[in-house]
């Protein structure tokens, strides 16, 4: 195939305008303690999964936030829901409620499926 | 007297609930697993038959568990439910004595006292239908009490009752009304045609005095005709299903049927047996934190009348509580899991990493050490059971040291069961191919699940607490007593989830002075941080924790002592009382004698043991 | 003339003690421990500019002598009686003293670092505190670990005790940032080869230098910050302690082998303000410490007439603001004299 030398690539700026709130509102709803996040990472590091594979829970907030359902969808999936980021977060956010409700919600929202 | 038209509507009742009993008991029962049907075949003509008549007279009729709860409780349960089965059985009896038959229509049983038109001459007669008032003031007396359960329900030993939909209330209004209406009937046919006994006779001629009785004869047949016809209609969508389906379910778990994780015709006959007497309701530790629309006997409704909520079925604790007091014996725990498999099954997760991932290959040896996800945040256990395992020369290898996938069973709790097998699977190829003989958990979560699901043959699964009872009757642990009052608080997953009570209590006495409590074994709190509740707000988990709390620190002990990382973070997060694992406590011991300080320890005030250091 | 009793003997209750002696009222000091300074006295230097202790206690030390307050040490404060203008305080030693007014500054507990078990202090050997650390400083031992090795590379653990809804602490405790800081520099001034990391969440470098301070620490002593919370540590063989956070900055999870770890201990309202509360019948927060009129113009203020509050059993406070804030405090006092007189 011809390369004319364009190339897809994920648009480097967040743009706001075009964000789609339905999937983090309804999260949010059903889990309100979700908004206190502040970012420690201690979820993170003490992940089980984390161990095992490249995930970061605490990314689960931003994507969620700035729409990246795409890649949500995929890294939601690596979640064994052990429990210890809970035990860990200083915020006491329900983070296991979180996945699972992603987990659901996402099936109504993302129109992409592999 | 001949039959007249107000049979007609307990006849045509009694027809519909029938047919419909019939039915939909068969579409229930055809619909089990093969399996299922073969227990019932190889089963239906042995003794557990007679073994389940037996249970259902005890429990169905007689209501004996009840009666262990509360005796009051007891005794109108059982003069609703023996008493009505006498009614019918002797009402039977009677008719047939009279009518010199033995094939009398069942009106002509119901409405006896309508078809005869002078006082029993037999002395048979005489004494069944004396027996017959009798069994009917009988029946009344629990009526009463119903009625008054009501208004007060803690007189009946219930902090709380349920509450009633549309289809209970006019089954139970009915209900409520079949019995006063039938004694008021017979009375007042005894008052005009004087073919009463010993009480509906004289009410009949006290009522003739009073008011002009003839007018209300018709109506009042009419109306106890009607009541019964309407709680037969009304018994398909009200609780009282709970009466003909309980019977169903005795046979069939004296069969051996369980309900097995699976949704299945003998799921739907738990849930329709649940009576909602509402004595699960006090046990639920839920009500601690205000929330009081989760318990099992609303999510067996909402279950039944498939209209439940992921917010109600996923707010609990799965502690199991409720389940010894369930009268009718239901698999709570169990119901709600298998609602929790339906309604998270289009997304499980298949954890591709864990195949594609490079996992270390399994050293030999003798015992496994797996510690568990949480324990991870309690290093105390840790060291504790690293320091035993050293000192009893045990060689072992420490198999989640660092990465490893969960055991599974926080997936199970939630309800995703296919997700689970995968880290089960994962982790149990590893645990073979170690060779091991022996594998030891310190997380009750962990141990449930090994022990259950993992399907290890030749390899004995231990807690840490039955592990160290052992190294203890081995004589491999020095025995040295710790001047402390200890109380044990038993994890959900290790007592009532695999009856591991005994143990940890050995070894605590052993160690130390361990305080009985009320609320202990089979009766134990949660600690409220259960991973089986998704829903729960860490406020509400709080105020569940400080209940119990507050209840343990009233026996004044020095340490509380439990066997669960998970229980432990969650107690000492409170900081209102020290608490340790037995792990730990065990090994405080053992130091305590090493190097001798024990002369240190009387004399400091609290914490009697400083730890470490 | 009116008599005033402190309940504290730390650095609001001598400030407050010393202002209202000038103000020509009796003052009565009483204090738990054996010698008054409260906290201050196991601490060995200061931020932002490591100032010695000693140079602040001596001086509120001088000022007790100097002037003339009684001072009540090993006494603690068993009940508060009011009768209408005048308080009678009965004390452990069963003294009986009338007051018409009192200030209460009972200070705050340092957070008990056996609580966050992950970290593992008083588990693992080579876990201290913030507090620990001062006193090794202030012992002018030389600082070793395993076997007299000399630590290679130290971590420092903020916001331990504070920010942390695990602890029961929601509230920042103001100090442990900057104490960070200081005491990463003060660790590398001992130990130049050292690498020293912090591990934050957020630095709130709020006071005056705080923020020259942390710009000198990256600048001249190569602090590394890292912008992520410890969830844990485990114990290696060689003593040696393994951490796990999340780099959050990078996205990455990060481990790394450290010889010492610093945990840097929150301030918590404690058993004594908790004691003074209730024998004043002074309303709590949430957090545990005392409640204030408001919160802008009446700080000394407690919801008792008659009752004054000063220093950190309000909030956690600077030594700088202990200080203020018992001055005001003793104003406040002034004018209620002025006022019922």
């Amino acid at each position: 195939m011809k390369d004319f030398g364009y190339t897809v690539i994920k648009q480097r700026t967040i743009d706001y305008d075009q964000f789609d709130g339905r999937l983090l509102n309804e999260v949010l709803q059903m889990e309100p303690s979700f908004k206190v996040c502040l970012s420690c990472g201690g979820c993170t590091a003490t992940c089980s999964a984390n161990d095992l594979v490249s995930f970061n829970v605490r990314r689960m907030n931003l994507l969620l936030r700035r729409g990246e359902t795409v890649e949500l969808e995929s890294e939601i999936k690596k979640c064994m829901l052990c429990g210890k980021c809970m035990l860990v977060c200083p915020r006491g956010i329900n983070i296991r409620n979180v996945i699972m409700l992603i987990k659901k919600s996402i099936l109504k929202y993302n129109p992409v499926k592999s | 007297m001949e039959p007249t038209t107000f049979i007609w509507p307990f006849t045509i009742g009694l027809l519909f609930i029938s047919c419909f009993l019939v039915i939909i008991v068969g579409i229930w029962i055809s619909s089990l697993s093969r399996i299922d049907k073969s227990r019932i075949w190889h089963n239906i003509f042995t003794r557990k038959s007679l073994e389940s008549l037996r249970e259902i007279f005890m429990e169905s009729l007689l209501h004996r568990k009840i009666f262990r709860k509360n005796a009051v409780l007891g005794y109108m349960h059982m003069s609703l439910a023996f008493g009505w089965f006498l009614l019918i059985v002797v009402g039977h009896i009677d008719a047939c004595n009279h009518f010199q038959s033995l094939s009398v229509p069942a009106y002509k049983a119901i409405f006896f006292r309508f078809y005869i038109s002078e006082a029993a001459t037999t002395l048979s007669g005489k004494i069944l239908a004396a027996s017959m008032d009798l069994l009917l003031v009988f029946v009344l007396s629990g009526v009463m009490l119903a009625y008054f359960k009501r208004l007060n329900s803690r007189l009946f030993g219930m902090k709380k009752t349920t509450q009633l939909k549309i289809g209970d209330r006019i089954a139970l209004s009915s209900l409520w009304l079949i019995f006063p209406l039938r004694f008021l009937a017979e009375s007042v046919s005894a008052g005009i045609h004087h073919n009463g006994s010993i009480i509906s006779q004289p009410t009949g001629n006290m009522l003739a005095t009073l008011l002009p009785i003839h007018l209300f004869e018709m109506p009042l047949w009419w109306a106890y005709s009607g009541s019964l016809a309407l709680f037969f209609m009304a018994m398909p969508v009200s609780r009282y299903m709970h009466i003909p389906v309980e019977v169903v379910l005795i046979f069939l778990r004296n069969y051996g049927i369980r309900v097995k994780k699976r949704i299945s015709g003998f799921s739907r006959i738990q849930v329709y047996s649940c009576s909602r007497c509402g004595i699960c309701l006090d046990s639920c530790q839920m009500n601690h934190a205000a929330i009081k629309d989760t318990q099992s006997v609303y999510v067996l409704k909402h279950i039944r009348n498939r209209n439940i909520t992921d917010e109600k079925l996923f707010n609990c604790l799965l502690c199991g509580r409720c389940q010894p007091d369930c009268p009718v014996g239901l698999e709570l725990n169990d119901l709600r899991i298998t609602q929790r498999i339906e309604s998270t099954k289009e997304y499980n997760s298949s954890y591709e990493y864990l195949k594609n991932g490079k996992v270390a290959v399994s050293p030999q040896t003798e015992v496994i050490y797996f510690a568990g996800c949480m324990t991870h945040l309690t290093p105390a256990i840790l060291k504790s059971m690293k320091e035993i395992f050293a000192l009893a020369k045990v060689k072992y290898w420490f198999m989640d040291e660092d990465k490893t996938a969960c055991c599974g069973r926080p997936l199970m709790q939630v309800g995703q069961y296919e997700a689970a097998k995968k880290l089960i699977e994962h982790n149990r190829e590893r645990i073979l191919a170690s060779g091991a003989k022996k594998l030891v958990v310190s997380c009750p979560i962990c141990y449930k699940v090994f022990n259950e699901d993992y399907a290890l043959p030749g390899i004995k699964v231990q807690h840490h607490s039955e592990y160290l009872l052992e190294l203890m009757a081995e004589n491999r642990l020095p025995i040295h007593k710790l001047p402390m009052r200890v109380v044990y608080h038993d994890p959900c997953e290790l007592g009532r989830g695999s009856g591991i009570y005994h143990q940890p209590r050995l070894l605590l006495d052993e160690y130390t002075e361990l305080v009985p409590m009320k609320n202990e074994k089979e009766a134990s709190y949660c600690c409220g941080g259960s991973l089986a509740n998704i829903k729960i707000q860490m406020n509400e988990r709080n105020q569940i924790r400080d209940n119990v709390l507050d209840e343990y620190l009233g026996y004044q002990p020095d340490i509380l002592a439990t066997a669960c990382p998970l229980c432990k973070k969650t107690f000492a997060k409170s900081n209102k009382l020290p608490v340790h694992d037995i792990a730990e406590v065990i090994y405080m011991a053992i130091q305590q004698k090493n190097i001798s300080i024990a002369g240190e320890i009387k004399d400091e005030k609290v914490p009697k043991v400083e730890f470490w250091r | 003339m009116k008599h005033i009793v402190i309940i504290g003997g730390g650095i609001a209750g001598i400030e407050t003690a010393s202002a209202l002696t000038d103000a020509g009222h009796w003052v009565t000091l009483i204090e738990k421990d054996a010698q008054i300074g409260g906290k201050l006295n196991n601490w060995s230097n200061l931020f932002p500019n490591f100032t010695p202790v000693e140079k602040i206690t001596d001086e509120l030390k001088e000022k007790c002598r100097r002037k003339d307050f009684s001072i009540l040490t090993n006494t603690e404060v068993n009940s508060v009686l009011r009768n209408k203008d005048k308080f009678s305080i009965n004390t452990s030693d069963n003294q009986q003293l009338e007051a018409d007014a009192i200030v209460v500054a009972t200070g705050y507990e340092l957070f008990d670092a056996r609580r966050k078990e992950e970290y593992g202090y008083k588990i693992y050997d080579h876990v201290i505190t913030s507090a620990d650390l001062e006193q090794l400083f202030k012992s002018g031992e030389k600082l070793t670990v395993a076997a007299g090795k000399i630590p290679k590379r130290i971590a420092f653990v903020h916001c331990v005790g504070s920010r942390d809804e695990k602890s029961g602490n929601h509230y920042c405790s103001k100090v442990c940032c900057i104490t960070g800081v200081k005491q990463a520099i003060e660790l590398k001034k001992h130990l130049p080869d050292a690498e020293i990391f912090c591990f934050y969440m957020d630095l709130r470098m709020y006071g005056k230098h705080f923020e020259e301070l942390y710009r000198e620490a990256q600048e001249k002593y190569d602090i590394q910050f890292i912008r992520g919370r410890l969830s844990e540590a485990s114990e290696k063989i060689d003593k040696s302690l393994l951490i796990k956070a999340e780099d959050t900055l990078s996205g990455r999870p990060l481990k790394m082998n450290v010889d010492l770890l610093v945990l840097l201990i929150g301030m918590e309202a404690g058993k004594g303000t908790a004691a003074a509360a209730t024998s004043c019948s002074i309303g709590c927060e949430e957090s545990g410490f005392l409640q204030t009129a408001d919160s802008f113009l009446q700080s000394n203020i407690s919801m008792q007439d008659g009752i004054f509050l000063a220093g950190s059993c309000t909030a956690p406070m600077t030594v700088n603001d202990t200080v203020l804030h018992a001055r005001s405090a003793a104003q406040e006092v002034n004018n209620y004299l002025q006022k019922t007189r």
